[in-house]
């Protein structure tokens, strides 16, 4: 009976668990990609990535961030080829954003070999991570 | 009393109801089931529906979803990688509840009878779709800035996302409804 109740507790304590913080999930990831070598972090290089223009073999024309995101990550986007509306991906703007690791990593993923035609770096993840989380 | 209230309520379902029972471009009664099962899987509805309209696996086979969900790295141009547990996750539900894997709704059957063996990785591209969609003009869909594509179910299938593509919901943006010939 005592087991029922502690599961039953420990459920709840589970589903009120406060939502991670972007600010912390940022710091997180900011370590982990010293941990491979990377820093220190700059913001500033990171807000020239977010409009830098990349060509590459597989884009008709240069892509950046801001072709999807716009030139404000705190504004609402548009997908560049379905329409579809992209939330505004700064955590000022919309504090869902940045707060879990793995979708950090799926984006980080698709959208460097989409926009730059490659990975990104731990270094360029870190600076484009430090700009949004400071807008 | 009761005898008198019966018939008076049967009258008023039937009034109310025929318009929604009666399927749209179909002959047939008591369309029950919308046509192709809706999307309940919240993680496809997250990882899929955040770039597109969120597909029903109902809408292609099988043997379609595993080749698609095998080539994400270019999904049509775009990429869509998964980290591989999702990209498994996703592979067994759009399986296990494509068109040939889910009995009982009408444009599931209708798609897979058209495709003829064929599995194609686009919904477009299967011949039912094109059928359905063949005498529409440019003006509607590829020149219209709201739709663009025929792709873009939702824009026009006003309950797309319940998996009711029934014509009588259809609203085109800037057109209105639309009613075939």
């Amino acid at each position: 009976m005592n087991r029922v109740i502690m599961i039953a507790a420990l459920g709840l304590a589970a589903t009120a668990a406060v939502p991670a913080m972007a600010a912390d999930v940022v710091d997180e990831r900011l370590a982990a990609y010293q941990a491979e070598g990377a820093g220190p972090f700059d913001a500033k290089k990171g807000k020239a990535m977010w409009t830098q223009q990349f060509t590459h073999a597989k884009a008709d024309k240069p892509r950046s961030c801001a072709t999807c995101h716009t030139d404000d990550p705190r504004a609402q986007g548009k997908h560049a080829k379905t329409g579809k509306a992209i939330k505004p991906l700064a955590p000022s703007a919309n504090p869902e954003r940045l707060t879990e690791v793995r979708e950090i990593e799926k984006w980080f993923m698709r959208n460097c070999k989409w926009t730059v035609g490659r990975k990104c770096t731990a270094q360029e993840k870190g600076n484009l991570l430090s700009y949004l989380r400071d807008l | 009393m009761k005898l008198k209230a019966i018939p008076l309520t049967a009258l008023a379902v039937c009034i109310l109801g025929a318009n929604s029972v009666l399927a749209d471009d179909d002959w047939g009664w008591s369309r029950r089931a919308p046509d192709v099962a809706p999307v309940k899987n919240e993680l496809y509805q997250s990882e899929c529906g955040s770039c597109h309209f969120a597909y029903q696996p109902g809408l292609l086979p099988a043997a379609s979803w595993e080749k698609l969900m095998g080539g994400l790295a270019d999904h049509f141009g775009e990429n869509a990688e998964l980290f591989e547990d999702t990209r498994k996750t996703l592979t067994v539900y759009l399986v296990t509840n494509a068109a040939d894997n889910v009995d009982g709704y009408r444009r599931s059957a209708k798609i897979l009878r058209s495709l003829n063996g064929e599995r194609p990785l686009r919904i477009t591209e299967t011949p039912y779709i094109r059928y359905k969609h063949n005498e529409i003009p440019p003006r509607v869909i590829r020149n219209n800035k709201d739709v663009r594509s025929l792709s873009n179910c939702a824009a026009c299938h006003t309950r797309a996302d319940t998996g009711s593509y029934a014509e009588r919901e259809i609203d085109i943006p800037g057109i209105g409804r639309w009613e075939d010939d």
